[in-house]
């Protein structure tokens, strides 16, 4: 007689190679699993003790510049090649991948104040304190050539700044006035003023490219429209903005990285508010750069750190500092989102990882599946106060963590003062004022 | 006004110059103007009016209202016609007060008429100054661009909410790259690219372009647009026709009728042959060589091991052959068609003649011939008897043992252990018996060639046996027709052999079926009279089932016999089984769990769980209970020391009774010790504040209770609960976001142009936007 017996697939449970997964049958009823939230919770701990771990940011400084790094430029079309300009005239080519220099140019006699590419990366411009605007081929010369400038153009006054248009051949500058230049004239097609101050910098936005803004050193953004060729818009703030950045996935977005430690986020249809005050910084910003994703940006600041912010955040997700680096001037965020450069006063310029736990180089399916739980447990659980603690802790140079100190006392001492003048007034009379709209002094139509 | 008044004075010489002055309106200091009123108010009388008012006029000279209208305070009959109040129409004095006295003239018509002409035309406003133009304009124009950007609110709110964004947002070249332009600026230079470009180069490959290679261009030029496409047509027709024919043939396969297959099996048989016959007349070579071919199918059928009991299916159905009646009917089937080619090999072995196709049908050789042939023949046992069986009255001449030919050797064989044995036996005996054949004819056949082919299916094997006959009637025609009629009778006596056999044994199974049936239902223990009682009705069935094959009583006692003992046999086996298994297995199982739970108590005899359990619960209830608080001091208001005891009442009274707590959730639940205590280190783990996003504290824990992990989520769920917000590629640039790539166009494509072209003309722009702000 045959006997009846329960029989299983070896297909099921004998795997082919040793590489394979064995698909282990599993009854999701969740009456079966009492412990899936502490086993969950005790994952989202270990995860963020090793992101801590591992977070090792620093990845390589280049050395060469004789003189502050003043000024930083991305390649639009190799992620490897980054330009540089230093207080003493000389611009740089770096080759990232090699972390050397591959070309060496003296610029300007002076600072050079401002280093912009060309849209199509053949060509780069660069502004200096001797009145010239620079066009570079960005090959270098063959052999036996001179380092020459394709266009030199000598202007009346200095130019502190330079932006290139994101499509058409123009080229904006700033100084006593913004200039909109054509790349093939020597005369700028359009100067726009408004005000009699110097102004810092200038930048076109990259989704509409018609848009530029400039902040000036009274304290005050202008926006412009180059097809009308006239100012639009201008906010006043507390103190002098350094230079601004476009977000550039949403076209109506910018952050100003201001003087008075903090950096502040406009929606440019509505100057009178920003849209998010990022304070952090415990000196004044000196510049900031967007993601390319748009989702976060990075600040460099006289208090030689640099912060990354979320946009929506007020308060910064990371901060980077070394015991070498000085007063950050100049910083980038790669166009592949994954690393952070900075120039310094020290004369280097440092590659960060923007992620500083990330791990480099491809990841096997499995790994990527790992990270990607690591990071949704780690999101998950992030209230919790022991994987707040840890995710939370940096270690600060001693000069920083005093003046958070310091701030943070000086800003209670304000609140407080604030409270009790409220409280000994008639009420209404001191109305309380949004964190937002306080550094706001006016927007001038 | 002064103005007004001198213009008066000189009668209005020219209407020019009045429409002039109207239309100016500008106002012109008075200093210029002054001396040229006082010279003409030298005639006037009233000295001390016209000194008031120069001394009013130097007056205002330095303030801003210079033009003060005179008033008349009083009521006086001398009105100075220079003097001329505005009062009833404010302040300003109209052309229409001016004109007034000349109403009444009829030669002062034209100039009304250009007058009023100038009335109706209104006054030039005074044009901003500077800074006011400059702010409209930025204001127009900023309203201008913050609409265009409004454009991408949608947008960036999608993005900003979406779930996941995967970076670069334009998608990837799908068009068509031609292969030069990647192979421009390409060199082979591993050496294993150098190698495939050798081979390439060596089969003339292109390289270059790659749509065709030379072969392929050779190919294409061979044939003309038109023919490739009556050549398509052509496949195509032929693939619908095939598949119209498969479709049939899958149909007509699922036909379940037997009787409707029988009638294509023959239909098709009778095709073949009729096929075989033209090919026959028309080219006989080549129906010689089919018949080879025939002839080599059957070589191979019969070596192969088709239709014997090897197979599986055959053991599976001799297994089955003892309880089920088809099974055996099938496996019966089977012996029978092998017998057929088994049969074949003696006719090879004894004689050429005798090679012949044991047909079903011999359509070619009538009965009565064959009739006449039995009657020829000597006396063969087996002829007779299948004359009998033909349906004419007769007895049964020999006894199977007398059966002489080797041709049913193996046949008589079988009849003879028929008798005592039991029929799964003859069925087993009759496969052992083909075995041995098989292995003669295997060892005769050595020399043979093997052909790979193999007729398959039955109705093939059917065709192949009329082909057979066919091969035979061939073969006769060169023979004498005795010979002829001789050997169609010996088939004949083959074939009718076989019905009988078939019959007999479809018969015994029936009978063993039978009375295995009546025995089950009787009790086991009446076998004997059973067996004395059962064949009764037994015989009676077996008589009427073989009075149609008149079979003589004498194999009928045997058979009874026969079956009485295969009753015997089946009876027995079965009924012990049925009756003493079931009890036995319970009592065997019963004996197995107690000897279980033997086992099981001694391998756990030290510990008992249960009272060990009951008594940490004890012991926890007791360390959980509020204890009484004693102050009682020993020796206080008494004596005190080493074997003295405080007195009951004073102990009594210093004793402080702790209040009855709360009943004990596990109070109820013998199984369970439900600690109350709060464990103290959990807190430093628990979030205290509802944080931000949610907004009670239920959402927040339900999103901490859901399990994100592969453990307790499907692959699936898994890997849609843990997509990361942001998806990068790695080496990708990453550019800002485009209006091509969103799938709208938020901006207008001007740009430059026309910003070059309102720089270049200032005075129009300023006029564009003066219209702009009209809007």
């Amino acid at each position: 007689m045959k006997v009846k017996m329960l029989s299983r697939n070896p297909d099921n449970y004998v795997r082919e190679t040793k590489l394979d997964l064995q698909r282990v049958p599993r009854n999701y009823d969740p009456t079966l699993h009492p412990f899936e939230v502490s086993r969950e919770y005790v994952r989202a701990l270990n995860a963020t003790k090793l992101e801590r771990v591992f977070a090792k940011p620093f990845l390589a400084s280049l050395d060469g510049h004789r003189d502050g790094v003043n000024c930083l430029a991305k390649h639009p079309k190799s992620l490897a090649t980054v330009l540089s300009g230093a207080c003493d005239g000389e611009v740089r080519i770096w080759n990232l991948t090699k972390r050397k220099c591959i070309r060496t140019i003296q610029a300007h006699e002076g600072f050079v104040r401002g280093i912009c590419t060309r849209f199509c990366g053949t060509s780069f411009f660069t502004v200096g304190d001797d009145k010239t605007v620079k066009q570079w081929k960005m090959d270098a010369p063959g052999y036996g050539e001179e380092e020459e400038p394709l266009h030199t153009i000598l202007g009346k006054t200095v130019y502190t700044g330079i932006d290139h248009h994101w499509k058409d051949p123009a080229f904006a500058t700033c100084g006593q006035q913004v200039d909109i230049w054509d790349e093939q004239r020597t005369n700028p097609i359009c100067s726009m003023t408004w005000g009699f101050d110097s102004i810092n910098s200038v930048k076109f936005n990259p989704i509409e490219t018609f848009l530029l803004g400039s902040c000036a050193s009274d304290r005050n953004i202008v926006l412009y429209d180059m097809r009308q060729a006239t100012p639009l818009k201008k906010v006043i703030l507390d103190m002098r903005t350094n230079t601004i950045c476009w977000n550039p996935m949403e076209a109506f977005i910018f952050t100003a990285a201001n003087e008075d430690y903090n950096l502040y986020t406009f929606d440019m249809r509505a100057l009178d508010t920003p849209v998010m005050v990022h304070m952090d910084h415990v000196s004044a910003v000196l510049d900031v750069d967007y993601c390319p994703t748009g989702k976060e940006f990075v600040s460099a600041s006289f208090d030689k750190s640099i912060r990354i912010f979320p946009v929506d955040r007020s308060r910064s997700r990371e901060v980077y500092h070394t015991k070498r680096m000085q007063h950050v001037i100049c910083v980038r965020w790669t166009a592949d989102s994954k690393y952070i450069m900075c120039g310094s006063d020290e004369m280097n310029i440092r590659l960060w990882k923007a992620n500083a736990s990330e791990k480099l180089g491809v990841l096997a399916s499995r790994e990527r599946a790992a990270q990607d739980y690591n990071q949704k447990l780690k999101e998950k659980f992030q209230h919790h106060p022991n994987i707040k603690r840890i995710a939370r802790h940096r270690h600060l140079p001693k000069s920083i963590y005093s003046q958070i100190q310091e701030q943070r006392i000086m800003r209670e001492a304000r609140r407080r003062k604030e409270l009790n003048r409220r409280k000994h007034s008639k009420p209404g009379s001191v109305p309380v004022v949004s964190e937002r709209k306080k550094h706001v002094v006016a927007v001038v139509k | 006004m002064w103005l007004m008044q001198a213009a008066k004075m000189k009668a209005i010489q020219t209407i020019e110059d009045l429409l002039a002055l109207s239309q100016q309106e500008e106002l012109v200091d008075l200093p210029n103007n002054y001396p040229l009123s006082a010279s003409e108010d030298e005639g006037d009388s009233d000295e001390e009016r016209k000194h008031q008012k120069l001394l009013q006029a130097i007056s205002s000279l330095d303030k801003k209202n210079r033009w003060k209208l005179a008033e008349r305070s009083e009521a006086s009959l001398t009105v100075s016609e220079f003097n001329v109040s505005s009062e009833g129409s404010g302040e300003r004095l109209g052309l229409s007060d001016l004109l007034e006295p000349v109403k009444a003239s009829s030669s002062f018509a034209v100039m009304k008429k250009q007058l009023n002409k100038v009335k109706s035309k209104k006054t030039v406003e005074l044009p901003l100054n500077k800074e006011e133009v400059k702010q409209i304009h930025r204001e127009i124009a900023f309203n201008k661009t913050s609409q265009t950007l409004s454009k991408w609110d949608p947008i960036v709110l999608k993005n900003r909410q979406a779930e996941q964004l995967v970076f670069p947002l334009e998608k990837g070249q799908s068009g068509f790259i031609p292969t030069e332009l990647v192979f421009s600026g390409w060199k082979a230079r591993t050496p294993l690219e150098q190698e495939v470009f050798n081979l390439l180069h060596k089969n003339k490959q292109p390289v270059t372009d790659c749509l065709l290679a030379p072969m392929e261009k050779a190919s294409l030029k061979a044939m003309s647009l038109e023919e490739a496409k009556m050549h398509r047509a052509e496949l195509q027709r032929a693939r619908a026709l095939q598949s119209y024919y498969e479709a049939r043939a899958k149909r007509e396969k699922k036909i379940k009728s037997k009787q409707f297959h029988r009638h294509v099996k023959k239909e098709k048989a009778k095709k073949t042959l009729k096929d075989f016959d033209q090919l026959w007349k028309v080219n006989p070579t080549a129906a010689m060589d089919e018949l080879e071919k025939i002839e080599k199918a059957r070589m191979i059928e019969r070596m192969s091991l088709k239709h014997q009991n090897s197979g599986r299916w055959a053991k599976s159905k001799t297994i089955m052959a003892k309880y089920d009646l088809e099974a055996r009917q099938a496996v019966q089937e089977q012996l029978a068609k092998n017998k057929e080619l088994t049969q074949k090999l003696q006719v090879i072995s004894e004689s050429e003649e005798e090679k012949r196709g044991v047909g079903e049908e011999e359509p070619l050789i009538p009965d009565v011939v064959n009739e006449v042939q039995m009657c020829a023949d000597g006396p063969n046992p087996w002829m007779l008897r299948n004359c009998n069986s033909n349906g004419k009255e007769g007895e049964i001449q020999a006894d199977p043992d007398q059966l002489p030919e080797p041709v049913v050797q193996k046949f008589s064989k079988s009849k003879e252990d028929k008798k005592p044995s039991a029929e799964e036996e003859i069925l087993l005996q009759e496969f052992g018996e083909r075995r041995c054949l098989r292995k003669n004819f295997c060892l005769n056949q050595d020399t043979d060639p093997v052909g790979s082919q193999e007729t398959k299916d039955s109705s093939s094997q059917d065709i192949l046996a009329k082909l057979r006959t066919l091969n035979q009637k061939l073969k006769e025609n060169h023979h004498s027709s005795k010979q002829t009629v001789n050997r169609a009778g010996t088939v004949l006596q083959v074939q009718k052999e076989e019905c009988v056999l078939e019959e007999e044994e479809s018969l015994l199974c029936q009978r063993a079926e039978r009375v295995q049936i009546l025995v089950e239902l009787d009790e086991g223990k009446e076998e004997h009279f059973q067996n004395e009682e059962l064949p009764r009705p037994l015989l009676k069935w077996e008589q009427m089932k073989r009075n149609p094959n008149n079979q003589t009583d004498v194999p009928k006692e045997k058979k009874k016999e026969q079956v009485i003992d295969l009753q015997n046999l089946l009876t027995k086996s079965p009924f012990m089984k049925s009756l003493a298994i079931p009890t036995a297995v319970e009592e065997l199982e019963d004996e197995e769990e107690r000897n279980l739970k033997q086992m099981i108590k001694e391998a756990f005899a030290g510990d008992d769980v249960i009272r060990d359990f009951l008594k940490e619960k004890r012991e926890a209830v007791e360390t959980n209970k509020p204890k009484d608080v004693d102050l009682m001091l020993p020796g206080w208001g008494k004596w005190g020391g080493v074997g003295l005891r405080p007195s009951a009442k004073k102990r009594r009274r210093f004793l402080i009774k702790a209040p009855e707590g709360p009943p004990r959730k596990d109070k109820n639940l013998p199984n369970v010790i439900i600690s109350e205590k709060r464990n103290i280190h959990a807190t430093a783990h628990q979030v205290q504040v509802l944080p931000y996003p949610f907004t009670h504290h239920q959402q927040f824990e339900r999103t901490i209770q859901t399990p994100v992990g592969s453990l307790w989520n499907t692959q699936r769920a898994f890997q849609k609960l843990t997509t990361p917000k942001v998806v990068t590629k790695p080496g990708h640039i990453i550019k800002p976001i485009k209006a091509e790539d969103v799938g709208c166009h938020p901006s207008s494509k001007l740009g430059l142009s026309v910003m070059q072209s309102t720089t270049a003309q200032p005075t129009r722009n300023k006029k564009q936007l003066k219209k702009n702000s009209g809007d």
